[in-house]
């Protein structure tokens, strides 16, 4: 069975108007992926990733084309809206995990649901199991000052995926980690990948990408190569023990 | 409910900061103490004055003799000497004085006191039986002269509470004698202190029967074959006859002294319930005064949180960008961050009514300071409401900032 759309990018543009000089971040994009994909997107500083990035996670608006998220068309919606889209259908992952300071892991995960409107047993039930599918459930009382760099991230990784998002959106999320750590996140990139999970990577890192089935190349705004993985590493534990 | 979770999320984040919020709270609670404080001492001030003024007697009209005039010149006030016995006599007909309830004529002059080797110049007042209940006076120990000493006017006399001490010097003065310009008086009681003040503070007189002061102590001139008097003080017969009583007592002595339309009294009644309302009007005047300087403090305190919020929003733009991400709606950051303000600036106000009480229990344990502070109920909705009010208007434009962060900025800042 063919698997559905998740997002539909079509002839996306975007230009910043910085004083008299009008910068083309995206210079008409367009990109499918469906549910399940592992996408990396690459690219250096200035290639336009971080826009397009923002443009996934509906953070911004393109200056012209169409953005459909599972079929939603998101383009032109009012900031009400997209702060709805991005609460049910996005979990973002940032380089810097952005935890809220003092609050313990499991409050950490409930934001999401509490922006959701959900009841206070309902949102406790829910960010305990997926702190425990994270790995994390005997850390739930845990304050991020008191986590490793890596278990942070796995909270933040948590607090993504509470909401069952249709895209997981992460942005250089092993680029504030060592190499070891950044294998244990990578590994559980790959695991909610089997599990079925649509991920979207944003890195320039060629190591982080390499986890991904399929690799798109941004480069001046527009996207120069858009291919499968071949060197793959087929088994997710695969080249990380050592 | 959302509102109980930004409340949980306002103290926690306070609870997090707690210098911060104590330094923030600070302005609104010396503000709201300020403004309960300095009220309640304009309040306490006023209770105070007004007491004093009620302790001379209820429903009380004073008559005193005006000013003569003779050629266009007026004399002092007082010193028409046309107020007689004869007038008081006149005032005590019912049937013309529905309004008059009780009538106290007194004449008092200054005179020396002497027992043993102490002796004072007070106020000798020359009295009737009725001038303790006009004025309110109780006597602490012995009795008030009787109708019978007035009538056949024997040389007793009644002593204030503060000149028997001086006299006797904690002696009980009850049936020893003493000598009022030489001429001996028995002691048969004594007042309790009356609290009044000015002239007329009935702690430090001597009452003997009014015919004794009028004759033998200080030969009072006469009007018209009758003894004068110094003043003629009238209870009204309840508190709405007053006006009643005034125009009656008017109507009569005009008419006693054959003053024609064309000239003005020869006396002035002075009424209690106007010098009340005045001295209400001029404390209410002071405790607004005073009330506005705690005002201006705790709008400074406002000011104190906008401050803090702003530095706090600046502080938490990334925490502000996360949250829009999440999907925070701007409803929602505007909420978490006004909640904060008003609870720094709730508790901030419930702190300063404490303070409040604690200046007041200070006061109390102050001698000099005679009266209370009158803390009350309406003023401490005012100034809870007030500190409120300050953190919703010094709140919202800090929380407006917050909503209007551009969440991927918010997200990149350091």
């Amino acid at each position: 069975m063919e698997n559905s759309t998740i997002v539909h990018i079509e002839d996306i543009t975007k230009i910043y108007q910085m004083g008299d000089i009008q910068v083309h971040a995206l210079r008409g994009v367009s990109l499918e992926v469906r549910e399940g994909e592992y996408v990396a997107i690459m690219g250096t500083s200035g290639s336009g990733k971080s826009t397009l990035m923002n443009m996934l996670g509906l953070l911004d608006q393109p200056t012209s084309g169409s953005y459909k998220i599972r079929g939603k068309e998101a383009s032109q919606l009012s900031k009400s809206k997209l702060a709805d889209l991005r609460n049910s259908e996005i979990g973002f992952v940032f380089q810097q995990f952005n935890l809220l300071a003092r609050t313990d892991a499991r409050r950490q995960v409930e934001l999401p649901l509490f922006y959701g409107g959900l009841s206070g047993r309902k949102r406790r039930e829910m960010a305990m199991a997926t702190l425990e599918r994270v790995g994390l459930g005997e850390r739930a009382r845990h304050r991020p000052d008191e986590l490793s760099g890596g278990q942070q991230q796995r909270v933040a990784i948590a607090r993504a995926l509470v909401n069952s998002p249709s895209l997981l959106l992460a942005d250089e999320p092993t680029g504030a980690l060592d190499s070891k750590t950044s294998a244990e996140v990578m590994d559980l990139f790959n695991e909610l990948h089997r599990q079925g999970l649509t991920i979207i990577v944003v890195t320039h890192d060629p190591l982080v990408a390499e986890h991904a089935e399929r690799i798109v190349t941004l480069s001046d705004g527009k996207i120069t190569s858009d291919k499968t993985n071949g060197s793959r590493l087929a088994a997710p534990m695969m080249g990380i023990q050592q | 409910m959302k509102v109980f979770k930004y409340l949980q999320v306002a103290v926690e984040s306070l609870v997090a900061h707690k210098m911060r919020a104590i330094l923030t709270m600070l302005g609104i609670i010396i503000g709201v103490s300020a403004v309960l404080v300095t009220m309640g001492i304009g309040r306490g001030a006023a209770a105070n004055i007004t007491e004093r003024i009620e302790s001379q007697g209820t429903y009380l009209l004073t008559i005193n003799p005006g000013a003569s005039s003779s050629g266009g010149l007026s004399g002092d006030r007082g010193s028409a000497g046309t107020l007689t016995m004869g007038d008081a006599q006149a005032l005590l007909d019912t049937s013309l004085h529905s309004g008059v309830g009780i009538v106290a004529p007194e004449y008092n002059a200054n005179a020396r006191l002497v027992y043993g080797n102490v002796n004072t110049q007070n106020q000798i007042t020359g009295v009737t039986t009725n001038y303790p209940v006009v004025r309110n006076l109780k006597v602490s120990s012995g009795r008030f002269l009787t109708d019978e000493e007035i009538k056949q006017q024997r040389n007793v006399v009644v002593l204030g509470s503060s000149l028997a001490s001086d006299l006797f010097e904690g002696k009980n003065p009850v049936g020893l004698t003493l000598r009022i310009n030489a001429q001996p008086f028995q002691v048969v009681g004594v007042l309790e202190e009356s609290g009044g003040f000015g002239r007329n503070n009935a702690d430090s007189q001597a009452f003997v029967p009014i015919g004794i002061a009028q004759g033998r102590l200080f030969n009072a001139p006469r009007y018209r074959g009758e003894y004068t008097v110094s003043s003629i003080s009238i209870q009204a017969a309840g508190a709405d006859q007053i006006d009643a009583a005034q125009k009656q007592i008017e109507m009569t002595l005009r008419l006693r002294h054959n003053l024609d339309a064309a000239k003005s009294n020869d006396f002035d009644i002075f009424d209690q319930a106007s010098l009340l309302e005045a001295t209400a009007d001029i404390t209410q005047t002071l405790t607004i005064f005073l009330g506005s300087i705690g005002a201006i403090s705790l709008l400074v305190g406002g000011i104190g949180i906008m401050n803090i919020m702003l530095v706090s929003v600046t502080e938490r733009t990334r925490e502000i960008g996360l949250r829009k991400a999440l999907g925070a709606h701007d409803s929602d950051i505007l909420l978490q961050f006004l909640i904060e303000a008003l609870v720094l600036s709730f508790f901030g106000g419930l702190i300063g009514v404490g303070l409040a009480y604690g200046v007041r229990a200070l006061f109390l344990q102050i001698p000099a300071f005679t009266f209370r502070v009158a803390i009350q109920p309406d003023s401490l909705v005012l100034a809870l409401s007030f500190s409120l009010v300050a953190g919703l208007i010094f709140g919202i434009y800090p929380a407006m900032r917050a909503t209007q962060l551009d969440p991927i900025e918010a997200l990149r800042s350091e």
